[in-house]
């Protein structure tokens, strides 16, 4: 099935049943009442997108077309299939997405993946702050699954991460990986500043030096090969990584130890 | 039927339902890799004595590993998962794990999984660390070198033991080298030969005049007893006998293996090309080697 914003909101629209799951089974005229906010007045979906197709049971895909930066939570609590957006989409992409992928063309807003627990969201341009983060007042973030952003993200990056991979592409802002329960986050260029704040257990990896709290305690620089398996994943999954990142060494520091001590940010070392 | 001045027996191989598994090691370069799979197949050529049957299927380049490095690929047989999961964690933990720089990955995809990573993991002693990869679960545990990388689990899957052939030769010398032929020949992907370099001298029966054996010599095949054993099955000019075992993750890897160890081991001076069986009366599979050799190559 196929969704073309015809009409861009003034407020942000509240479309959660834009994904795979909800839009299954319905024929176009079914699927354009399905109810979205526009600010806090709810209308039909068809009165913002012009809707044409179905979606295949054997291969669920949704593809969604235009200027989508006011569009929010696209894909929440998506399970299965795939949803391609060509264009910048809004706030809360891929929210509680439980597994499917989505695919985005273009720069994604604030909350891309926030409390997922599976499935991929991939990115291709930039995303902002609280990249699969959990919601404020939330102990736990992300619980597994992927999110590649191949541009920059903003602040708080994988903020209360649980389970799971992000991988950044490009720079990240401040507070990376901040009160990180578990999981890994790979940033391939610069890591803001106080990254793994109050980290409890999971591996920040940074590919550019960055100045570290004095919470954290240097091991020694080791070659581990988890990276490598990382790295060769995400390389498959089509991002460019450089061979002195696969066979390179890496600092290891242990912290936070204001927490438990038992995570880590691993510094690429040449 | 012939095979030049070979005689090919009109008789099957009897082979058995086993359990199979394949797992991966890489290594910082090829002679590690290599060191840790001859470690963790040795001791592991009859399952009857050893627990389980071993053997390196390949060697891998470092395109062929999950972590990119070079590897080796390694095929492990027993008559169970749960037996498999225990040789893993005993064999992998002893061999692998201690071997410097190695880490070790499933090679099986689907089918049953026994958790071999997920045991090993208390070497760690509370400092090891798991990794999520989409569904795939991996434990860091920290060494004296580093870390060793392992999978939480391990694919096992029905598979095919016991394949064989019976090389009959007029002297020892002849029939070694066409034994070594046959199995440079037999080695491909998805089956291993457990036994040293591929062949066996001491073929068996099953059972013995004395209780506590399950298995004894060959004695119908061992030309020093033509005279004293109740019956033999060689001919006169018979002086030597060796024996290729094969073990393959199914049926038509086995059978594949077979044949093309037939061709290789058939020239002169080699008598006959026979097969081990018991009647059919306790494998599952019988595997006529008339058939194989009509297959075209």
């Amino acid at each position: 099935m196929k969704l073309r914003l015809h009409t861009l909101p003034e407020v942000p629209l509240e479309a959660e049943v834009i994904s795979p799951d909800c839009l299954q089974g319905l024929s176009e005229s079914e699927a354009g009442t399905l109810p979205i906010f526009h600010g806090n007045r709810k209308v039909a979906l068809s009165e913002f997108f012009e809707l044409s197709g179905q979606v295949n049971k054997s291969d669920p895909l949704v593809e969604l077309e235009g200027d989508l930066s006011r569009v929010k939570l696209i894909g929440h609590s998506m399970s299965a299939g795939r949803l391609v957006i060509n264009g910048n989409v809004g706030a809360h992409l891929g929210a509680s997405m439980k597994g499917g992928e989505i695919v985005v063309h273009g720069n994604a807003a604030d909350w891309v993946g926030r409390e997922m627990s599976g499935g991929r969201i991939v990115i291709s341009g930039n995303a902002g702050h609280m990249v699969g983060s959990a919601v404020r007042g939330s102990s736990a973030g992300v619980q597994g699954g992927e999110i590649i952003i191949h541009g920059n993200a903003l602040n708080e990056v994988g903020n209360g991460m649980r389970r799971g991979l992000i991988a950044i592409g490009g720079n990240t802002h401040d507070f990376t990986g901040v009160n990180m329960l578990a999981g890994t986050i790979i940033v391939l260029g610069r890591v803001g500043m106080r990254p793994g704040a109050g980290m409890i257990r999971g591996s920040i990896i940074a590919m550019e030096r960055t100045e570290v709290l004095p919470t954290f305690t240097y091991n020694s620089t080791i070659q581990p090969d988890f990276i490598r398996f990382y790295l060769f994943h995400l390389r498959k999954l089509g991002m460019s990584i450089k061979d002195e990142f696969i066979n390179g060494r890496y600092e290891r520091w242990s912290g936070d130890s204001v927490e438990l001590n038992k995570g880590e940010i691993l510094m690429f070392a040449g | 039927m012939y095979i030049q001045s070979t005689e090919i027996i009109d008789t099957f191989a009897e082979a058995f339902k086993m359990w199979g598994s394949r797992f991966i090691v890489t290594a910082e370069n090829q002679k590690w890799a290599r060191a840790a799979g001859r470690s963790v197949t040795g001791f592991a050529t009859s399952v009857i004595g050893c627990k389980c049957e071993a053997g390196i299927e390949g060697e891998l380049v470092p395109d062929q590993t999950p972590d990119g490095r070079p590897g080796v690929s390694i095929l492990l047989f027993g008559f169970s998962p749960d037996g498999i999961g225990k040789r893993l964690v005993e064999r992998i933990g002893q061999c692998v794990m201690t071997c410097p720089t190695t880490a070790c990955f499933n090679g099986l995809e689907g089918g049953e999984m026994v958790v071999v990573g997920g045991k090993l993991r208390y070497f760690g002693d509370g400092y090891q660390a798991s990794k999520l990869v989409g569904d795939r679960r991996l434990w860091r545990i920290p060494v004296m070198e580093g870390e060793f990388l392992i999978d939480e689990s391990f694919g096992v899957q029905p598979a095919v033991g016991g394949g064989n052939i019976l090389i009959l030769g007029r002297d020892s010398r002849t029939t070694l080298e066409a034994a070594e032929a046959a199995a440079d020949a037999m080695r491909i992907p998805g089956v291993i030969l457990p036994f040293p370099d591929g062949v066996v001298r001491s073929g068996s029966k099953p059972g013995s005049r004395y209780k506590a054996l399950p298995a004894s010599t060959n004695d119908a095949y061992c030309p020093s007893l033509r005279g004293s054993a109740p019956k033999t099955a060689l001919p006169e000019n018979v002086r030597c006998v060796l024996e290729i075992v094969i073990d393959g993750l199914n049926e038509s890897v086995v059978r594949e293996s077979m044949r093309r160890g037939i061709r290789a081991a058939a020239r002169d001076g080699i008598v006959q090309i026979s097969a081990g069986n018991y009647g059919g009366n306790l494998g599952q599979y019988k595997i006529r080697l008339n058939e194989l050799v009509q297959v075209s190559p």
